[in-house]
């Protein structure tokens, strides 16, 4: 029984039986019925040194192919700082569990206190959770959201330019809740304001969801959209890529009641999707109906400044059966990730790397179109990720030759659509290069 | 608090013109955004150097307390030891730095592994097929509950709305049920513990979708009925969901699909050590007995000869079953593969001794403090156990004092005021990893604390006086909400 990770030797383990009374090990499972007994070996391998894990993980992680990567969907490479896995890495942050005992867990109170902040201040709403597992859910926790604040309205629209897959998110979550989806269209890969327009008068919709920058990469306009929606009694969502807000006209001055996003593109690796971060922001009226859990200021009984988990009559936990969301723990850690990242990157490096991400692209953009291979897919502005026309041959074969010189060129949205991103981490010399290939 | 000179909210470090980081020279030329497009004014986030960064969060940290610090006995939430090799392969570049959308056959080395960790987790519960896209317990029980609406919506069996919680489940079973549509019923348990099976027979019939359980339950006690109950709720129609959230203390000695249950969620970061992280991310893979697969979300790996696939409807959906997505790609992949590590490391001849070396720890507790704190059921209990507060009822000292005194001494507080069934509940879990002597300690600390109430109980009212703070006034917290740094600004102006 001697192993690294269990600290009993056979004399504690008999003397420890012997305060308890009871002969063996095994006795300790006395009352378990013998027929549901497990009495032989795990069908598993055998244990393994470090060093054998680290060549079997080192081997798996060959058949991986690194590539230089210009697709995006919702997943971006930005740059992360050095310090940000450094000091995230502390055991005294990633060893600790939910901060219910606040006299010891104020290191997590506040990085909370502080994500929340930012989220508010990029989001432009004045009140943010502390995390929801990532922008998927988050949105489909807001449409859930709107409906309960909703009174009898039971409708969400989703625009036809959210990206399908947070789309397929807030279907599952909605399924069984008696919530209608109805999907608005676009125009020229735009969300249609008339078709909303005329959604929103047939009555009972509880919100309407838009993201920005859209699937397509479009960054969509949507002034008036909010009044629109508000007039009808419904609320505004708006998902948007965390990253974007440096410079975009942020949910709050769009006039929106709920903003969520993920926040992977804050300076998280990619990590084959996860885990990454979802936040949601709110406006005051809404703060009640919030999912997930809130930190707020406070005092202790020594009169200092403390921080502790708050509103709690809103979760779970207390609600029980009467809950409208069933989030627990969200993603605090990943949270922490991005509190570090905006503190090192601050107000002036977000709007750089956005700024920079923005430029890769549109210089991407012009040389693709000046090939004379690719024709634009709309007439949009974009951000750092968009959508083109291959009419230079066969888009699979064009995306395969990209991977055989360790490229991963973009998603394919259709038979001849492509949709490519660009970070601040992508050089000049990568970006010709991705040019030569697909122009050749 | 440990790091005044520092201050405490970054925000209020912040220069306007410091900066912590450089980019490279933009080779790309200006492309400024259109103006009906920007934002009006600047996000407020800080502007702080590099250092100062280092040192807030460092300092920070120290306000902190993990598993690393010490012993951890916070009942239900399994805070064993988290090896530092998984951490390690987590980061290792060959997966960190992978896109979701690369395609499979320049991700073999990651879809391998996911498959692995799948198959591992079907043969320690005992059930056909897994998904390891659920990001945490919580959501993990919203799926497992969406298969079993999914499954009698395929059988035409659409009356099923009801779902069986015992009184002393976690908050999340009855909330998950909510969330799915569900009616959730609650079944009583006995003197004893354990679910009153006589109660459980007048709440059967054909409108039960299904019944939840944790076994070991929330008192730590072994559900011994279980054969019979998964008959019961079977004979009726019903499928049996098992919670998760107390499952190592089974590792080598019982498996859920043993038992007779149809789907459960496994808490990665409980019984397989991922670290907690705060608060996250966790990871909750949800298993189904043969015949359920076809109900699993998208998307799911397979193996087709030696190579490993993406597939999106896993085995083909039931015609008017939902495609189920839980979010937009693997779940929280890097959990996933630390837990993957920690299997592979112990191996099958350790992970076989978890739940027995939990459960000696958790019962040796129990036997040395039974004398001074009040143990409702007597018995042997499994990786945990629940005290009702101090055996003494009048030293007018409540369960919220001894966490706060367990402060002081340098431990993590038990799980307090839960679960409901007791009014002072003081819920530990010491999990396998802590040794006689740690354990020894706590001990001892513990029967101080019960000695301090009867002699030196202002003490007690007075803890935690060796924390960063002291007691934290919750009731102005939530009667006055101040959730940002704005708002606290705007408060004092």
């Amino acid at each position: 029984m001697q192993y690294k990770f269990f600290p009993h030797t056979e004399e504690d383990i008999k003397l420890m039986l012997d305060k308890i009374g009871v002969p063996s090990l095994d006795a300790l499972f006395a009352e378990v019925p013998e027929e549901i007994r497990f009495r032989r070996d795990y069908d598993l391998p055998s244990a393994k040194s470090e060093i054998e894990i680290r060549n079997l993980f080192g081997n798996l992680g060959k058949q991986n192919k690194q590539l230089t990567v210009f697709a995006g969907g919702g997943v971006y490479d930005h740059y992360t700082p050095s310090i940000v896995p450094y000091i995230v890495s502390r055991s005294e942050f990633l060893t600790s569990y939910t901060p219910y005992q606040a006299e010891i867990s104020q290191g997590t109170l506040h990085y909370i206190f502080e994500f929340q902040s930012m989220m508010a201040e990029l989001t432009g709403l004045p009140i943010a959770n502390a995390s929801m597992y990532d922008g998927s859910t988050a949105t489909a926790e807001a449409a859930i959201m709107a409906v309960a604040s909703g009174k009898k309205a039971n409708k969400v629209l989703v625009s036809e330019t959210v990206d399908d897959k947070i789309l397929a998110v807030i279907r599952t979550y909605t399924h069984f809740q008696n919530v209608q989806i109805e999907v608005v269209p676009a125009e020229d890969g735009a969300t249609s304001r008339t078709a909303m327009q005329e959604k929103l008068q047939q009555g009972g919709v509880a919100g309407m969801i838009v993201q920005q920058p859209n699937k397509y990469g479009i960054i969509e306009n949507y002034d008036g959209f909010a009044d629109d929606c508000h007039q009808q009694k419904a609320l505004f969502v708006m998902n948007s890529v965390a990253a974007d807000l440096a410079l975009l006209k942020s949910p709050g001055e769009l006039g929106a009641d709920i903003a969520v996003g993920d926040g992977q593109s804050l300076g998280l690796p990619m990590q084959f999707g996860g885990p990454s971060v979802g936040y949601l922001c709110c406006t005051e009226k809404l703060m009640r109906k919030m999912p997930g859990r809130i930190v707020g200021q406070t005092k202790d009984n020594r009169g200092q400044r403390a921080f502790v988990l708050t509103l709690q009559a809103r979760e779970q936990h207390i609600r029980r059966e009467k809950a409208t969301s069933n989030i627990c723990s969200n993603q605090s850690l990943m949270a922490l990730w991005v509190t570090i990242y905006l503190s090192v990157m601050g107000k002036e490096g977000l709007k750089e790397a956005a700024q920079m991400s923005v430029d890769g692209a549109h210089y991407l953009y012009e040389k693709l179109i000046h090939s004379g291979k690719f024709k634009p897919a709309f007439n949009q502005p974009f951000f750092n990720e968009f959508c083109v026309k291959y009419v230079g041959g066969n888009l699979d074969q064009l995306q395969q030759r990209l991977l055989d010189n360790g490229i991963l060129g973009g998603i394919k949205m259709a038979d001849d659509m492509l949709m490519l991103a660009v970070t601040e981490k992508r050089t000049k010399e990568e970006v010709d290069l991705l040019v030569s290939l697909v122009t050749q | 608090m440990n790091n005044k000179l520092y201050g405490n909210l970054i925000f209020e470090l912040s220069r306007p013109g410091c900066r912590g980081f450089h980019l490279p020279n933009n080779p790309f030329g200006k492309h400024p955004i259109a103006n009906e497009l920007k934002r009006g004014s600047d996000a407020q986030l800080p502007e702080c150097d590099e250092v100062t960064v280092v040192r807030h969060y460092t300092n920070h940290s120290g306000n902190n307390f993990g598993v690393d610090n010490g012993f951890y006995p916070l009942g239900s939430c399994t805070m064993k030891y988290n090896p530092v090799i998984n951490e390690e392969v987590a980061a290792m570049p060959a997966f960190a730095n992978l896109h979701p959308a690369q395609p499979a056959d320049t991700c073999q080395g990651a879809l391998a592994a996911l498959y692995g960790l799948q198959k591992a987790l079907s043969e320690i519960s005992g059930l056909h097929e897994f998904t390891l896209n659920p990001f945490a317990g919580a959501q993990g029980e919203l799926t497992g509950l969406m298969i079993i609406r999914a499954y009698h919506q395929a059988n035409n069996d659409t009356k099923r709305t009801k779902v069986i919680v015992p009184d002393s489940a976690h908050g999340t079973n009855p909330a998950s049920a909510a969330v799915c549509g569900l009616d959730v019923v609650e079944v009583k348990s006995t003197p004893e513990g354990t679910v009153d099976t006589e109660h459980l027979k007048q709440l059967l019939g054909d409108d039960v979708a299904a019944m939840m359980m944790t076994n070991p339950n929330t008192l730590g006690l072994f559900e011994k009925d279980i054969p019979a109950i998964t008959k019961m709720v079977h004979d009726c129609g019903g499928l049996m969901y098992y919670d998760g959230a107390n499952l190592n203390p089974l590792l080598g000695e019982c498996r859920p699909g043993d038992m007779g249950f149809d789907v459960m969620h496994i808490n990665l970061h409980k019984t397989f050590s991922t670290p907690h992280g705060g608060g996250g991310p966790g990871a909750g893979p949800v298993g189904v007995r043969k015949g359920l697969e076809q109900f699993l979300p998208s998307p799911h790996v397979v193996r087709k000869g030696e190579r490993y696939e993406i597939v999106e409807n896993p085995f083909g959906f039931a015609p008017d079953a939902p495609t189920m997505n839980l979010g937009t790609f693997f779940g929280n992949f890097a959990v996933l593969m630390r837990a993957y590590t920690y299997i592979l490391t112990l191996g099958k001849e350790n992970l076989k001794n978890v739940g027995k070396l939990a459960t000696l720890n958790a019962n040796y507790i129990k036997e040395a403090l039974k004398d001074v704190y009040d143990l409702p059921i007597e018995g042997l209990c499994k990786h945990e156990f629940v005290f009702d507060g101090l055996k003494n009822k009048d030293t007018g000292i409540r369960t919220m004092d001894v966490a706060k005194a367990l402060l002081d001494y340098g431990y993590h507080a038990p799980t307090i005021y839960f679960p409901l069934l007791f009014h002072e509940a003081m819920m530990i879990e010491p999990t396998e990893a802590e040794s006689k002597a740690t354990i020894d300690g706590f001990i001892e600390v513990m029967r101080l604390i019960a000695n301090d109430a009867e002699h030196n109980p202002q003490r007690l009212k007075d803890a935690p006086l060796n924390t960063p703070v002291g007691r934290v006034d919750d009731v102005l917290a939530a009667k006055h909400p101040i959730t940002t740094y704005k708002q606290s600004i705007d408060e004092q102006v």
